[in-house]
């Protein structure tokens, strides 16, 4: 596997949107190449390489290549966006729509995401090391397809509207989830280790949700169904299983109502 | 001998009155009477002949003081702001006509612009909503003619659109709605006793921050599933029995404001209403709307819908793509997030409604205002552009709350020499022309 390196030599004057950062469009590129792909800023139309000190070629495909970027990130939108396969490691924060619509490979942030990162992922691993904003695998806006596939790992926090349309795949917080988390859900699993604070699974149809610390306030359209014993991220306890949202429409199957579930640890 | 002028539109509220009457004066330059409209409408006619009106552009000098200038001179220093900044934020146009937009958006193609109308701090998380999971509506002549169940949920008609109520909400006598008041059942949901509540039939006191829970029980309600005692502090009877109440009307109809748009949830509060309205249409029909509040914002929402498929914060920067993200493409958020080089302001007051941070922000940038009046904004700005009233001064279509487009009337002249929306964009538009063909950005 071939290693891009790429050092942050300028901060941006308004947001920089990277979209061509990912090992997809670096693919078969030397770095002279990937130094005069393009990057935008409104109507101003610049190179990578006006902003990053670009070392090394990239591999022949996607799969073999992997990208390291350091300095501060803090102003770089689209990072690993639509990447399909290869490696991308960021050593800062980074801007919204990281890894959004990524379907393959890895990424990893050693810092914080903002907003809408992770939208509509279809597969790949997605690790945010520290705390993530709102919209982390929700649906694009207006579409009804959230995150579909792969696994996305935040450490820290998340903001409000996690995993919106939540249709697949599996969504990790480690720390704790503000309001709306698997609103309109129909699929996939979610998994938040520490509290979320409301509104969790309003108007879902299918799915489950696991929430270790405390839910401030439950939504009345969920009934106590049982306790069950489960494993869930390496971890053995006894939850209590609600279904809902009872006031959505839910699909049949087998003639038996399909129920969004919600865990929550004993 | 003053002359009355007959069925002239109101352009105030989003209800946009259409039987108003005003008597002007002999040289057709001052109204003298407004008749049929609200105090606040009457009050936007009475801006008219406010003496110390500015009838030039005026720029902001070294000093901070302002000096008079051309329209040529300020149009020419726009068009350099724009064609100059990378990313513009374009925000405004609820108070213009639906012509003088599309001219902006042209200029904003151009120059790279967001354009962004007051949605954004108002109905904004209606619209994403309606992006979300559609919506079905409907016209108010069919809520004044059907509607014997309508709830006002988060909103004060009384207050904010004062002759709804009269025209299409409560009072009126209509086709199949022949007893008025009397055949309507009114329910208003909100954490306050408010004007619109003295009117109500049922009044709902839900605990602030609790209407997407409520609005949940409703929904599990009609469904027959069971609910817990009590729900943002309303009783479940009391959810089971207005439920009930509501599935035996003809014609049902959901209004709603700031109370649920702005509050905890935003957005999904308003998804989570459509939705309610989707399933009452199980079993009786049911509309929803929401009660947009100046003139023409709809409009706005219209011609931008139209033209790139996003009503608000439309992102045009990239000149070759339309984009459209609510916490990206926002003015506060570009604003707050110095995302955008300059600013250019219409027919709007965002100095009075956008948060401190943001017109902070707003003020360290090269910023034009264009309105008809001196306000929070043109008080932060470089240059301030007077125009024409429109509604008033000069003619232009507008879009009612319910999507109905309607074209407003010119009634006085405008003083001597000022220049509408429509020409003085026509005329910044001419100027990114020429300077771009020299070789501007
Ligand atoms: S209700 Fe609205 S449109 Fe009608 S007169 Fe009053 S302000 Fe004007």
């Amino acid at each position: 596997m071939n290693t891009v390196t790429m050092n942050v030599n300028k901060i941006p004057e308004l947001y920089f949107e990277c979209e061509n950062v990912n090992p997809d469009t670096f693919a078969g590129k030397k770095a002279a190449e990937i130094a005069a792909l393009k990057g935008y800023q409104g109507k101003k139309i610049s190179t990578l390489g006006e902003y990053f000190t670009i070392t090394g070629d990239a591999g022949a495909t996607a799969a073999d290549t992997k990208i390291v970027i350091n300095g501060d990130c803090t102003k770089m939108k689209y990072i690993g966006a639509k990447m399909s396969a290869g490696e991308v490691v960021v050593n800062s924060s980074t801007d919204m729509y990281t890894g959004s619509w990524m379907t393959g490979g890895k990424l990893l942030i050693k810092g914080n995401v903002h907003s809408f990162c992770g939208l509509a992922m279809k597969g790949g691993e997605f690790t945010v090391e520290g705390n993530a904003g709102n919209y982390l695998g929700a649906a694009y806006r207006g579409d009804w397809r959230g995150m579909s596939g792969g696994v996305l790992r935040v450490k820290g926090n998340a903001g409000s509207d996690v995993a919106t349309f939540m249709i697949g795949g599996e969504l990790i917080v480690e720390g704790d989830v503000d309001i709306h988390i698997g609103t309109h859900m129909e699929g996939g699993k979610i998994i938040v280790k520490g509290n979320a604070n409301r509104r969790v699974g309003g108007q879902m149809v299918k799915g489950e949700i696991y929430v270790f610390g405390n839910i401030n306030v439950m939504m009345p359209g969920y009934k106590y169904k049982d306790e069950v014993d489960l494993e869930v991220d390496g971890t053995k306890a006894k939850f209590i299983e609600y279904i809902g949202d009872l006031g959505e429409r839910h699909p049949k199957k087998k003639g038996e109502m399909v129920y969004g579930k919600l865990y929550m640890k004993k | 001998m003053p002359k009355v002028v007959t069925d002239i539109i109101c352009p105030f509220c989003g209800t946009l009155c259409d039987d108003i009457e005003c008597t002007v004066s002999d040289d057709n330059k001052t109204i003298l009477s407004v008749k049929n409209a609200c105090a606040i409408g009457a009050e936007k006619f009475n801006h008219q002949k406010l003496p110390g009106r500015v009838t030039r552009p005026r720029m902001r000098q070294a000093d901070g003081s302002f000096k008079e200038v051309s329209y040529d001179e300020a149009i020419d220093w726009t068009a350099k702001m724009l064609v100059a900044s990378k990313k513009t934020l374009m925000y405004g146009w609820a108070s213009t006509s639906c012509q003088a937009m599309s001219i902006g958006h042209e200029i904003a193609e151009k120059v790279g612009g967001i354009v962004d109308n007051c949605a954004t701090v108002c109905h904004g998380s209606s619209l994403i909503a309606i992006e979300d999971v559609g919506v079905p509506s409907c016209t108010l002549g069919e809520v004044k003619n059907r509607a014997d169940r309508v709830i006002f949920w988060g909103c004060n008609p009384a207050h904010a659109h004062p002759r709804h109520m009269s025209r299409y909400s409560i009072f009126p006598r209509g086709f199949f709605t022949v007893k008025g008041h009397k055949g309507r059942k009114i329910y208003v949901v909100d954490c306050r006793y408010t004007d619109t509540a003295k009117c109500a039939d049922t009044f709902i006191q839900v605990q602030q921050g609790y209407d997407y829970e409520l609005l949940n029980a409703f929904r599990t309600a009609a469904r027959g599933e069971s609910l817990p005692d009590t729900v943002g502090g309303v009783p479940k009877e009391k959810i089971y029995e207005v439920v009930a109440e509501l599935k035996e009307g003809r014609f049902g109809i959901i209004f709603f404001g700031m109370g649920l748009t702005h509050t905890m949830g935003r957005n999904h509060n308003i998804d989570i209403a459509i939705n309610l309205t989707r399933d009452m249409n199980d079993f009786t029909k049911f509309s929803i709307m929401a009660m947009r509040g100046h003139w023409n914002v709809t409009g706005s929402g219209q011609v931008l819908g139209w033209q790139y498929g996003f009503p608000y914060a439309v992102d045009l920067s990239r000149r070759d793509q339309a984009r459209h993200q609510t916490g990206e493409t926002t003015s506060v958020d570009l604003l707050v997030r110095n995302e955008v080089e300059a600013c250019f302001y219409i027919a709007t007051d965002p100095g009075a409604h956008f948060p401190v941070d943001a017109m902070i922000s707003s003020s360290k940038k090269p910023t034009v205002t264009v309105d008809p009046h001196i306000n929070c904004t043109t008080e932060i700005s470089d240059i301030h552009i007077p125009v024409a009233m429109v509604g008033v001064e000069t003619g232009g279509c507008a879009y009612r709350m319910d999507n109905v487009p309607i074209e407003t009337r010119k009634v006085v002249d405008a003083p001597e020499g000022m220049l509408t929306d429509e020409e003085l964009l026509t005329r910044i538009n001419k100027r990114v022309d020429e300077l771009m063909a020299a070789g501007g950005a």
